[in-house]
This record gives C-alpha cells, sequence and structure tokens, in this order.
C-alpha cells in the first residue's frame, strides 16, 4: 500500500517555503519522526520529520524547490502507518499544560499543527516535554506568588529562572514588564508599518505619555469590550432657557452651568434607575461588580490630549456644586495639575463633543466601566409637536455600551430617560 | 453612614479574632461578636489549649515510668485532679484573657452575645443588655464547629462525654471506651490512660487515623496497643444502655468483643460538624453545601459579596491555623487587596505519644492521583538524638518529585513531630528541592537533623544510614 506524504500545515501563516535540503530519496527506508526535510519559511527555518514509516517509492520535490503546503513531497511503500493525530494530540497537550515550561519560546517555534486533514507532526525545531500526568504545584514561594497576584500576572505562565524552574519575584517582574511591552494578543501586536520614506520625507517623534497611554487604554477596550452605540435625541429647549436664567449665579458660585455639568447630574441619576450601567464585568471570577458609590467621568480636551478626570459621589452633589467642581478639573486637567487620583475610580464617562461640532458619534467605552455617553452639537431644528412644526432645540446623544453586560433594550431604555430628564428638568428631582 | 461598622465577625475563634485585629490594624471599625467572655473559640476553651496542657501532664507521667529503664525509678504519681484542672483552667484563662486585652488595646468593640442576620448588611446581635442592630459593609462568618453525634447515644447521661465534657475532667473513670479512632479520641483517651483510665477505643474503618499515611500511624499504634487496654478496628457501636455501673456497649465487627461490655464513660469523638446553622442566614444570599459548610471562592468570600466564611464552617480541614491564615486572607481581600488563599500546605499534627506530623501531599493521595513520587524516609534508629531521648520509635519522610526533586510532603512520627513539621511547610512552600534541605546544615544533635538525612536517603548519600544510591 503506497502513502502520500504532503507538506502539512506547519502554523498559522505559513503557506509555503523554500526546500534547503531533502533527506531522503528513493528507495530510502525513513521511520516515523525521522526529519525528512528541512524547509525555510518567512518565519524560520524548520525540519520537518516525516508522518509515516516505509520505503520511499519516490520523490517528487528537490532542494531548492518552493514547495506548498499541501504539495506532495513522497511517496512511501509499505505499512505507511500514520500516527499522527495521536501525536498532534500530544503537542498540544503538551503546549497546553503550563508547569511543562517550555523554554521561552524562540522564533523558530512552530505552534502545533491544528488537528485537521493533514495529520502530521510538525516541527522537531522545538521538543516539548512530556506532559506531567498531574501537574504540579508552581514552584514559587508564597511572598512571590503574592506578588504575581497582586500585579495581576498569572504565576503558572512565568518562567522560573531558578533551580527546576523556581520563580522568583525578579521573575515575575521580568515577565511582567515583558508582556507589558509585547500585548498578549496577536490582535494587540503592533502591526508592521511600511518604510514611509519610500514616498517622501518623514519626521519621527516619540509620542507623548498620554498619547500612549491614550493608545494602549483604548486599544484594551476596543480589544475586550464588545460595544454597540444607541443614539437618541433630547429636546433641550426648556433647559437652555433655565441654563441661561441661572448661568449667573452658577458663575457666581465659581463654576459655568454648562449642559455638560447637568448632563453629569443627570446621568447621576439615571444610574440610580438603571445600576447596571455603573457596574463592571469580571470574567475572570464570573461575577459582576457593583458599585455602591457615583463618581462619573467628563472627557477633557486638553493641548496634550484627553484626559478624564472624575467627579466624586455626584449622586450627593447639586448642579451648582458639580458645576464649579467641573471647572476647578477641568482647568486643572488643562494646567497639568491633575492628580492621578482625580481620574480614577469612575463608574460612567461623559463625552461631549458639542463645543466643536458634529452630530453624533461612537465614543469607546472607558473600559472596565460598561457605558459611555456622548453628546454633540445641539441645534435648532423643526418638530413636528401639538399639530404643528416647531423650532425645537435638540441635542444628539450617544450611547455606547458593553454588549456583555448590557442589553440593547436597556441601553434604549436608559438613554430614553436620560432625554427626558433633560427635556423635563423637574423629572430629576421628581425621580432621581 | 460614617459610624458603620466596616466589619463584622461574627465568631470569635482563631479564625475570628486573627481577622477582626488584622481588620483593626489596618484601620477598619470592627466588631466581634462570640458568646464567650474573651475571645478564643473552642480552640482555647474547649480544644487545642486545654488538650495540650492536658496532654503535657500525661506525657511527664509517661516518662516518669519510662525512667526506670534508665535507672532512676519515681514512686507512683499521686494525682489532684482538681489542682490538676485548676492549672489548665488557669492556661485557659490567661490566654483567653489575653485576647480580651489585645482587642480592648486594637478598639475592636467586643459584643458577648449572638448573632443572627437580618439582611447582607446587618445583622441583630442579641446581649445581656439587649438586642442590637449592627450595620456592616463586610461581615466574616467564623463560627466554627462542633462535636458531631452518632444515634443510638442516650441522651442527658452525664458518663457520655464529647470532647468539650471530657477536657472538663470532671473525674477519672476506671474504665473509658473512646468511640472514633481519629485525633481527638487518641489525644483525649492517651490523657485518660494516663491519669490511670483503663481505655478501650473502637474504630469503624480499618485502621487508627484514617487518611493518614499507615507507616506514620504504624509506629503510634505499636505504642498505643502498650498504654490502651483495647483497640478495636473495623468495629461498630450497635447498642449503648445506660445501667447503674456506667453504660453497656454491644459491638459488631471483626475487632470487637461477642459480649456486651460495661464502661464506666463513654467518650464520643467522630468528628466534628460545621456551625453553618447561623439564625437569620436565610435572608441573605449565603449558600451551605450538603455537607453543611458554607461556600467560598478563593478569597474566602461566600455567594453574598458583603459575606465571608473562613475556619471549620467554611470546609476542611477544621484547623485552628487553617481559620486564622484564612480570616486574614477574608480582611485584605475585603479592604480590596487581591489576595487568594492558596497554600501549598496545611500542617496537620496529632499530639499524641509519639506525635504524628505531615504536611502537603501525602503517600496515600500521591497513590490515590496516581502521580509518580519518590519516597525518602528516615527511621529514626538511626538518629543519635532519638537514641539519648530513649525515642527511637520515629520516621521522617519526605515525598518528593522525581522529576524536579522538589519537596511535595513531609511526614513524621515521632517525638516532637509537631514542631519539626514547620519545616516541611516551609520547604513545600518554598518549592524546596531536595537538596536544599540535603545542604542546609541542621545543628547535632537534634531530631531536626532527621529531616536534611531524609533528604540524604533521597540522594543515596545518607552518613547515618546506609541505603544503596539510586541510579
Amino acid at each position: 500500500m503506497a502513502t502520500e506524504f504532503r507538506l502539512p500545515a506547519l502554523g498559522e501563516n505559513i503557506k509555503a517555503g523554500d526546500l534547503i535540503k531533502i533527506m531522503v530519496s528513493a528507495g530510502d527506508s525513513v521511520t516515523e519522526d525521522q526529519p525528512v526535510l528541512e524547509l525555510e519559511t518567512d518565519k524560520a527555518t524548520i525540519e520537518v520529520p516525516s508522518p509515516v514509516s516505509g520505503k520511499v517509492k519516490e520523490v517528487f520535490v528537490k532542494d531548492g524547490d518552493k514547495i506548498k503546503v499541501g504539495q506532495l513531497i513522497f511517496v512511501v511503500d509499505g505499512e505507511g502507518e500514520r500516527n499522527g493525530g495521536k501525536r498532534a494530540e500530544a503537542a498540544q497537550s503538551a503546549v497546553a499544560v503550563p508547569s511543562a515550561k517550555p523554554e521561552p519560546t524562540p522564533a523558530a517555534a512552530v505552534p502545533p499543527a491544528p488537528a485537521s486533514a493533514v495529520p502530521a507532526p510538525v516541527s522537531a525545531a522545538v521538543r516539548m516535554p512530556e506532559p506531567s500526568p498531574v501537574p504540579g504545584p508552581v514552584p514559587a514561594a508564597p511572598s512571590v506568588r503574592r506578588i504575581a497576584r497582586e500585579m495581576g500576572v498569572d504565576i503558572s505562565l512565568v518562567p522560573g529562572t531558578g533551580p527546576a524552574g523556581r520563580i522568583s519575584a525578579d521573575d515575575v517582574k521580568r515577565y511582567s514588564e515583558e508582556s507589558a511591552r509585547a500585548p498578549a494578543s496577536a490582535a494587540l501586536a503592533p502591526a508592521v508599518l511600511p518604510d514611509f520614506s519610500r514616498w517622501g520625507a518623514i519626521d519621527r517623534q516619540p509620542m507623548t505619555q498620554i498619547r500612549r497611554k491614550t493608545a494602549e487604554r483604548m486599544a484594551q477596550a476596543w480589544a475586550n469590550v464588545p460595544q454597540v452605540t444607541q443614539h437618541d435625541r433630547a429636546d433641550i429647549t426648556r433647559l437652555e432657557e433655565i441654563r441661561k436664567q441661572y448661568g449667573a449665579r452658577a458663575e457666581k458660585a465659581g463654576g459655568k452651568l454648562t449642559v455638560t455639568a447637568i448632563a453629569v447630574k443627570v446621568a447621576a441619576a439615571a444610574l440610580k434607575v438603571f445600576p447596571q450601567f455603573a457596574a463592571s464585568i469580571d470574567m475572570a471570577r464570573s461575577e459582576i461588580v457593583h458599585k455602591k458609590y457615583v463618581h462619573i467621568g467628563v472627557a477633557v480636551d486638553t493641548d496634550r490630549g484627553l484626559l478624564v478626570p472624575v467627579i466624586r459621589d455626584v449622586d450627593r452633589k447639586n448642579i451648582m456644586e458639580i458645576s464649579s467642581e467641573l471647572s476647578r478639573l477641568a482647568e486643572k486637567a488643562r494646567s497639568k495639575k491633575l492628580s492621578l487620583e482625580e481620574m480614577e475610580g469612575g463608574v460612567f464617562t461623559i463625552t461631549n463633543l458639542g463645543g466643536i461640532g458634529g452630530t453624533y458619534f461612537s465614543p469607546i467605552v472607558n473600559f472596565p466601566e460598561v457605558a459611555i455617553l456622548g453628546m454633540s452639537r445641539s441645534r435648532i431644528e423643526p418638530v413636528y409637536a401639538s399639530g404643528q412644526l416647531e423650532p425645537r432645540l435638540m441635542l444628539p446623544l450617544s450611547l455606547s455600551y458593553d454588549h456583555r453586560l448590557i442589553d440593547g433594550a436597556d441601553a434604549v431604555r436608559f438613554l430614553r430617560w436620560v432625554a427626558e430628564a433633560l427635556e423635563q428638568p423637574f423629572l430629576l428631582s421628581l425621580e432621581g | 453612614m460614617s459610624d458603620e461598622t466596616q466589619l463584622a465577625v461574627i465568631g470569635g475563634g482563631p479564625g475570628g479574632y486573627a481577622a477582626a485585629f488584622l481588620a483593626a490594624d489596618l484601620g477598619m471599625k470592627v466588631a466581634l461578636v462570640d458568646p464567650e467572655a474573651n475571645p478564643g473559640g473552642v480552640c482555647l476553651y474547649r480544644g487545642c489549649i486545654p488538650s495540650k496542657a492536658l496532654l503535657h501532664v500525661a506525657k511527664l507521667i509517661e516518662e516518669s515510668r519510662q525512667a526506670a529503664n534508665w535507672g532512676v525509678k519515681f514512686s507512683d504519681p499521686k494525682i489532684d485532679v482538681e489542682k490538676l484542672r485548676g492549672w489548665k483552667e488557669g492556661v485557659v484563662t490567661k490566654l483567653t484573657g489575653g485576647l480580651g486585652q489585645l482587642a480592648k488595646q486594637r478598639s475592636v468593640r467586643y459584643l458577648r452575645g449572638t448573632a443572627s442576620f437580618v439582611n447582607s448588611n446587618t445583622v441583630s446581635v442579641k446581649t445581656a443588655s439587649g438586642e442590637e442592630k449592627l450595620e456592616f459593609r463586610h461581615a466574616i462568618l467564623a463560627t466554627g464547629s462542633r462535636p458531631a453525634t452518632i444515634p443510638g447515644v442516650p441522651a442527658g447521661n452525664g458518663n457520655v462525654l464529647d470532647s468539650t465534657s471530657a477536657l472538663e475532667l470532671a473525674s477519672v473513670p476506671k474504665t473509658m471506651l473512646v468511640v472514633g479512632g481519629g485525633y481527638i479520641g487518641l489525644e483525649l483517651g492517651t490523657v485518660y490512660a494516663a491519669l490511670g483510665s483503663k481505655v478501650s477505643v473502637v474504630e469503624m474503618t480499618d485502621g487508627l487515623i484514617p487518611g493518614c499515611d499507615r507507616d506514620l500511624v504504624a509506629v503510634l499504634a505499636k505504642r498505643l496497643e502498650k498504654i490502651f487496654d483495647s483497640i478495636m478496628l473495623k468495629t461498630k457501636v450497635v447498642e449503648m444502655k445506660e445501667t447503674d455501673k456506667g453504660l453497656r456497649v454491644k459491638f459488631e465487627g471483626e475487632g470487637g468483643p461477642q459480649n456486651a461490655q460495661t464502661y464506666e464513660k463513654v467518650l464520643i469523638a467522630v468528628g466534628r460538624k460545621p456551625n453553618s446553622d447561623v439564625p437569620g442566614l436565610e435572608n441573605t444570599r449565603v449558600i451551605t453545601n450538603s455537607r453543611g459548610f458554607i461556600q467560598v471562592n478563593a478569597q474566602r468570600q461566600t455567594a453574598d459579596s458583603s459575606i465571608y466564611a473562613i475556619g471549620d464552617v467554611a470546609g476542611e480541614p477544621m484547623l485552628a491555623h487553617k481559620a486564622s491564615h484564612e480570616g486574614r486572607t477574608a480582611v485584605e481581600a475585603a479592604s480590596g487587596r487581591n489576595v487568594a488563599f492558596e497554600p501549598r500546605a496545611i500542617p496537620a499534627v496529632i499530639f499524641t505519644d509519639p506525635e504524628i506530623a505531615w504536611a502537603g501531599l501525602t503517600e496515600t493521595e500521591a497513590r490515590g492521583q496516581n502521580r509518580p513520587i519518590h519516597v525518602a524516609k528516615f527511621p529514626w534508629g538511626a538518629s543519635g538524638r532519638a537514641l539519648t531521648l530513649d525515642r527511637t520509635d520515629g520516621l521522617t519522610k519526605l515525598i518528593i518529585d522525581p522529576e524536579t526533586e522538589q519537596v511535595l510532603g513531609m511526614g513524621i512520627v515521632g517525638a516532637g513531630a509537631g514542631e519539626l513539621i514547620a519545616e516541611g511547610v516551609l520547604a513545600i512552600e518554598m518549592a524546596a528541592l531536595a537538596s536544599d534541605l540535603e545542604l542546609t546544615i541542621h545543628p547535632h544533635p537534634t531530631l531536626s537533623e532527621t529531616v536534611m538525612q531524609a533528604a540524604e536517603v533521597f540522594s543515596g548519600t545518607a552518613t547515618d544510614f546506609y541505603r544503596p544510591r539510586r541510579k
């Protein structure tokens, strides 16, 4: 019985390679696992073992050939016993068992082949240790385990440098720094950029701290939160009248009675009615964290970038107090005086781009919060009411939310509640 | 809300007071509720501490007899039970009083009374002066456990003892039956035997101390056979009748006599039951499992996120030192720190003579898991220190991972095993290799050397004990 040996799948994104050397010729006998060809891919040079035993009948490739996954390499006469499925499985479980601790995977490592149509084992370049039947405890002292937990590091993934792989506090710190530099998720790995100078002059500037943090936070939120944006409009004609009426009073108190300040109070009231919008989701513990405090963040545009100071205990403050605190925090943000504590602990965020313009947009949820309210520029629109068209001041609202925790219907209800509270300011004292 | 209690601890045993004290040290406003006059719980009032005081006396009596072998003869001891009881109680009073002082110094509000839950953030505490509602941000349930009973035991008979009444030491009976061959029965049996009672032990399974490695138990059993009147294994008590002379007990099983026997006192020591029947617990979201333990996560948080549970009520092993560590973990978790209760080893000690102690993986467990291990044993017959004490009835063994040579477990039987096991616990927690123990200089001549010597046995180079080298 003749068995064909075709180039197996060698890992993600490896579709072909240059054959450096074919190690067998017609008439040779091969045994299973014997390396039979050396292949250079754009990732690494790897040895590919034979999945079968028997006598090679005919070889269909020669050194220097470019060969593709699935291409026929040789045909073996004889038993042609394939044991690939089982092997691939063993290789996979070796990867899955953290205590097996392979050396920090070099670039040459090839992920195990998926148990697919091509049941061949892969790469002799990395030898996977046999998994032990019961994984032993991670070799690390209690103090080191505690440090890892506090740093948010899964200690079972940390390569230990001590005897028998014992993990030191330094190992944990090194691992944490390395994984911070190279984000674990492939999706977050920086994309390789082309050489822009090929098309003209360029200038490279280091990112500011704020820009880098913003980039990280946004990427983290984007990667972790399946988000949806819900839009609505609020008729703030009446609110605007009140705002103008009491504006001077607020200014005397040291604040500015803005729509944002009012929206902060409205949001606090809405969060009391819809507490899940102030929650967080803890996937690791399969729990939902409900916060019994109402701290709300407000995005502030500064010449250094976006900052989000947080107003504490909004539910216990009136709009006047919120106005003056918001003015103070925004000023601090612009003059670089905002402390880290003043940007922590928010349960919900508001971002108002209306000062600049625009209609609707999709704000990104400020992870680990689960919802963010975006406000755009209000404008007078004709609204059909009481049998006639009336000029009304309409405020566009955009609510982005974490769909893992919040269902669409609830999002609509929440945003409607916010819109109605803005339309009828009295609702705040009634229900809020 | 400003004068709200941040942490209410229900139960003042070693778990509860450790938790309350740490919370106070971290700046929390703490209330500690317990029915006793001072913190201490079962451990101090009716468990670890009084039993160890009595076992110390038992050991002295035994040694005074053994001294005859060394040419020192004492006349038979005269035992003043009242004075002995007074001394034991003095120890308890001193310790619990000290804890009361510590609670005061830390401004922990100690409420002598019982608590019932109103909801997830309120308990109602009944004290001698009335009832008080206590609102809390977090609560820790540390209500402990109580002796389990068996059916068919005459109720309210003063001759039927449990660990609590046995420790009261009302009298020293001529004959005593201990039902249950676990650590409580053997420890208390040892005390009464030393004080002069004829003690018999009846155990349902085929060996004493179920779950413990047999080679360790064998050394203890040999000695217990001498001090106890009889040890009946694979035997059950099927009937117990009150008579004027005490209790007439019928047995069934391989080790028991055909005819009913009469004992002046019977001690029931068949284990302990968690005190999870806390009043009002149904007003919270706390969940109890089928064995009566309160379900907790790695932070010891119950299904109700404001309530934690620690110690005996939260699961096996029911040991004071496990409770206190859990208590500290729960407090740190409640204060917002990212911590977990994740010990590699919780040591267990049986304070008989000789003592048995173990930590981490046991041979029995490894066999059950089909896990390859290497066991290195150092018999105390080869220890100079054991010979000078005339106590060569001992064994130190290490359970070692054959692949990494990491120490996974330690088991010791012998005089003072309870003190020696601490080194094993540290070795396991630190992920020490057998060679670490071997290369660490131990003082000579001490029993602690046997730990190093067991590691030498592993590498096949023990100075004091010949065993061919491993390949």
